[in-house]
């Protein structure tokens, strides 16, 4: 077994360099920025380098202090959370560049403990991720959660309370999780997931098993915001700071669903969530229910981040459709919508930040004018909401594609259904934000006098002056732009991850 | 068949693209810079795909294929007779159509100019892909890309009208897209490809139901865009668009793009072997019959010029679907023949009104009594094209109906003859009035003092436009070899080369 280090690195840099940035701030609070875009940028690497090694020598595994399992912790890497961690790392790089401006103008003098919050639930997301222990896996999970109502709680009026709100609902999911961990080592005496994939298969009557399960799958469900335990959801993103809501609402939701998956198909037996209990079934329904619910309620939402929050549990809903189809195609799509989604969420997000940061509006009836005032930002919110509309060649849409294969292939034509007119509710979603920001010119007091004043041929001159180009600084909208160059470009290199990474993401039997 | 390699497509593809994104950082402070991008887009694009006819004359197909998107499906470009009618067509109308925009913009001092010559572009872009992609998910990409980017340009005057308009074109072609997406993906997980093929792929795989529905799911979601009846009632609401889009989108671009994709479904998804052993070709020809007819009598009923022009096009795109299901040699040519010759013809029609429009903002038929006298050349073209439609000769009309109608006995379904020829009766009773009107009556109100036609900008692709109605009528292989292309089409998907 070779044993590179990246594994570990991905891990501990960020987590040692989270309480160095305290101790700098100390110091120099202008260091802090650096050394975290530094660290982030250290798991970028190290992932970029997993995945590599992933895709040339397949599962990585890596031994915590060399102790062998299942008695020691291990790190186990293959082509799914190689590929989660990619995913996470580049993003979290990305809004914690991004992060700059907005913290020094929203937190002047506390930015160091805002960084190290910052880098923690970082930490905690990709620790989710690398690791091959169920016990350490629920460890990470804390250590992403706290740190993300910390964050949340900073946000403006009615962030404390939907902190609090979301800390009860995610200690209730963590100790659900917590107890499926406890019940799965009564009966089989060990934490490791490779382990206990071996086990299991022969405790598939077991009732202690079973209630392991659903712990299992409920605890999931509320970290990922799995409808009906989404209630947390919108409040906790909508009140958050801007670069929090970024980081957390498209990635920690997207980690979630990556431990259902993990959970699903490495530690229980594929077989068992589809055939044995018809956890497949009820999966598949809460899907549908969540597509359609968090569509139908971002239709009445006034205020664009709210809105984002419900296409979240929308979104939500397909992976967890993806996954309930329980085939390859439909799984293919779960997984790539990962991806997907947590680029398209982010660069909303992001953007939702940016507005605001200019002082722009929330909500989206006075987005009036806004693409003169900030063009380029408008045309990658124009981008992203056309992916997750799911129009081609932007990525949304192949990740549509192939849940609706999915549906195809297992017979489902109601969730067909649902998937196909989901689209047609995103697309009055958004085409209704581009609408607004594009078309209806900005009108204010000093605009009308002018008009006034002017003859109604020389409009065309008060419209292309009278609004100057206002966009979010450098650190903002570079951010921005390039996770709106990806949504095009992961659309069309599509093909490429799921030929590459994503085929080898799935059990071969599957 | 011989294949051969070339990035041409590519370019092609590539030129407009570019264009658009010129225009878009040329911007509105150098505007003639920012029109010179436009006009030398369209003649590059036109020469490029002019350069393909002779190798695709010769029975080759020039293909490009770029990456895998999934297993069994590449984003690729194959260029084929069919593809290459279209692109033709297309391209050679932007050029027109970019000189007249320009004179229509400036003269009617539209604002967002940049939007509008960026999303015309892109447009373009999307029409030429559909025309040269290689299978249906490439078809596809472009179709949505034609959809979105077709959006701004029927908003584009901003008013209520125009957003309600754009918001109802959506509705229709973003339902209709969600159904194609469902029979792609029906299709895909019959056969595991999506590659087109002269004569269809789907043969021997599926029931004969699932297959029924499969294709009843494929017209109605492309045909949203092609407007058959029920499907639409966005087109004629659209017209609040700018001319120039009305003119060539919704003549040629975006509704044709529709009855490319609906006759790509009829001929190499399907095939006419498969469609009538299932006896669908009959079936979607008497929906087509019915199109023809009821938009022929609904257009008598409109006031508004460019309306009437809008169920003029409806009718005629139903026209081409006629022939296409009737499946017989002659059909088959007739239809695909008269997507060319309706778009030289409706296009400079709608120039006509749109020149009318920036003259005198008269948009009424009612209005236009002896205004053929200030705007003869205007109106003389209009005329010709008018009458070509309606299948006089020489117009190229008439060459398209003879076919059609030579292809109704062919496959010894005389009614759809009768189809045919009604429709031509009701395309007089609709037209007709209009040029006596405007040429024989006097003025009423304001008098419109001697010559005073619009911009040279517009007058000289509205003549122009005209003329080739009428060359093409009397020699169909004027040029660019429209009708042996489309002969070869018939040809390639019937299997009889």
């Amino acid at each position: 077994m070779i044993s590179s280090p990246f594994p570990v690195l991905i891990i501990v840099v960020p987590l040692i360099s989270a309480f160095l940035i305290v101790i700098v701030g100390l110091i120099k609070k202008s260091l802090c920025y650096p050394l975290m875009i530094l660290s982030l940028s250290v798991s970028v690497l190290s992932s970029l380098a997993i995945l590599n090694d992933v895709l040339s020598q397949g599962t990585l595994h890596y031994r915590l202090g060399g102790w062998p399992p299942p008695w020691g912790i291990e790190y186990v890497i293959d082509h799914l959370n190689a590929f989660v961690a990619l995913i996470v790392s580049a993003i979290s790089l990305l809004i914690g560049i991004s992060s700059k401006r907005m913290v020094e103008r929203d937190f002047p003098g506390k930015s160091a403990y805002f960084y190290c919050l910052f880098v923690l639930q970082v930490t905690g997301l990709l620790g989710i991720v690398v690791t091959g222990d169920v016990f350490n896996l629920y460890v990470f999970l804390e250590i992403a959660s706290i740190a993300g109502y910390a964050l949340i709680a900073v946000g403006e009026d009615g962030a404390p309370f939907a902190s609090f709100n979301y800390m009860i609902y995610g200690t209730i999911g963590a100790c659900f999780y917590l107890l499926g961990v406890g019940y799965l080592y009564i009966v089989t005496g060990s934490l490791n997931m490779a382990d206990l994939s071996r086990l299991l298969p022969g405790l598939q009557s077991s009732k202690v098993v079973l209630m392991a399960f659903a712990f299992f799958m409920v605890g999931i469900a509320v970290k990922m915001a799995l409808f009906p335990l989404h209630v947390w959801l919108p409040d906790a993103y909508t009140y958050a700071p801007s670069p929090v809501s970024s980081l957390v609402a498209p990635l920690t939701t997207k980690v979630g669903a990556y431990v259902m998956i993990r959970i699903l198909l490495t530690v229980f037996p594929p077989s068992f969530f589809i055939e044995t209990i018809p956890a497949a079934l009820l999966l598949r329904w809460l899907g549908g229910v969540a597509v359609l619910f968090g569509c139908i309620l971002a239709l009445a939402q006034t205020d664009f981040k709210r809105m984002l929050g419900y296409v979240l549990i929308a979104e939500i809903g397909y992976i967890a459709l993806g996954i309930g189809f329980g085939n390859r195609n439909g799984l293919t799509g779960a997984i790539l919508h990962i991806l997907n989604d947590g680029l398209m969420m982010a660069c909303l997000f992001l953007i939702a930040g940016a507005i605001a940061y200019k002082g722009g509006p929330r909500k989206v009836a006075r987005f009036t004018g806004l693409h003169r005032k900030m063009p380029l930002t408008m045309a990658a919110l124009v981008l992203s909401a056309l992916s997750v509309v799911g129009i081609p060649p932007t990525c949304g849409f192949f990740s549509k594609w192939y849940l609706v294969l999915g549906g195809i292939d297992s017979r489902q034509w109601l969730f067909v259904a649902v998937l196909l007119i989901s689209s047609l509710f995103n697309a009055i979603l958004f085409f209704r934000v581009i609408e607004k920001a594009y078309f209806k010119p900005a009108i204010d007091e000093q605009e009308m006098n002018q008009k006034a004043l002017h003859p109604a041929g020389e409009q065309r001159d008060i419209l292309s002056n009278g609004v100057k180009i206002d966009e979010a600084p450098l650190t903002i909208l570079v951010p921005i732009l390039i996770m709106a160059a990806g949504v095009l470009s992961v659309g069309l290199l599509s093909g490429k991850i799921v030929s590459e990474i994503i085929q080898f993401a799935i059990p071969a039997n599957f | 068949m011989e294949i051969i390699t070339s990035v041409k497509p590519l370019l092609a593809l590539a030129v407009s693209a570019i264009a658009a994104m010129l225009i878009l950082f040329t911007g509105e402070r150098q505007r003639n810079l920012r029109e010179g991008w436009t006009f030398m887009a369209a003649l590059v694009k036109f020469f490029i795909v002019v350069s393909m006819i002779p190798a695709v004359l010769d029975g080759k197909v020039i293909e490009c294929s770029l990456i895998q998107l999934f297993p069994g499906v590449s984003l690729q470009f194959r260029v084929d007779a069919f593809g290459l009618f279209f692109a033709t067509l297309a391209s050679c109308l932007w050029m027109a159509t970019s000189v007249y925009s320009i004179g229509y913009m400036r003269g009617t001092h539209s604002t967002s100019q940049t939007r509008f010559f960026f999303c015309f572009a892109l447009a373009l872009h999307g029409a030429l892909g559909i025309a040269f992609a290689g299978n249906l998910f490439t078809l596809f990409i472009f179709y949505e890309i034609l959809t979105v980017s077709t959006f701004p340009l029927v908003s584009h005057k901003e008013t209520g009208e125009a957003i309600s308009g754009g918001r109802k074109y959506l509705a229709y072609l973003l339902s209709g897209a969600v159904l194609v997406i469902l029979s792609m993906g029906i299709t895909y997980s019959l056969t595991g490809t999506l590659d087109f093929k002269g004569g269809g792929f789907l043969q021997g795989h599926g029931s004969d139901g699932l297959l029924r529905l499969l294709f009843a799911t494929f017209v109605l979601g492309f045909g949203t865009k092609a407007a058959l009846m029920p499907l639409h009632e966005w087109l004629p609401t659209a017209m609040v668009a700018p001319t120039p889009v009305s003119a060539l989108l919704h003549a040629v671009a975006v509704v044709k793009a529709g009855v490319f994709c609906v006759l790509r479904v009829i001929l190499y998804v399907f095939g006419p072997d498969l469609l009538s052993g299932l006896h669908l070709g009959i079936i979607l020809a008497i929906f087509a019959s019915f199109t023809v007819l009821l938009s022929g009598m609904l257009a008598l009923a409109q006031d508004n010029l460019k309306r009437r022009l809008a169920f003029s096009t409806i009718n005629n795109l139903a026209i081409i679907i006629l022939g296409a299901s009737l499946l017989s040699p002659s059909a088959i040519t007739g239809g695909v023949f008269h997507i060319a010759a309706h778009g030289f013809m409706k296009i400079t029609l709608f120039f006509a009104a749109g020149a009318i429009y920036v003259k005198t903002h008269l948009e009424k038929v009612s209005e236009l009594d002896g205004i053929g006298k200030s705007m003869p050349v205007t109106m003389a073209s209009f005329a010709i094209a008018a009458l070509g439609i309606a299948g006089i000769p020489p117009m190229v009309g008439f060459i398209t109906k003879w076919t059609l109608c030579l292809g109704s006995l062919e496959a010894g379904q005389i009614v759809f003859l009768f189809v045919l020829l009604g429709s031509a009766l009701l395309d007089i009773a609709y037209f007709g009035p209009i040029i006596y009107h405007s040429f024989f009556k006097k003025p009423v109100g304001k008098h419109h003092p001697g010559l005073d036609e619009a911009s040279l900008w517009m007058v000289i692709p509205i003549a122009a436009c005209a003329v080739l109605s009428v060359l093409l009528g009397i020699f169909p292989n004027a040029f660019v070899h429209f009708f042996d292309i489309a002969t070869l089409v018939a040809k390639s998907t019937l299997g009889t080369n």
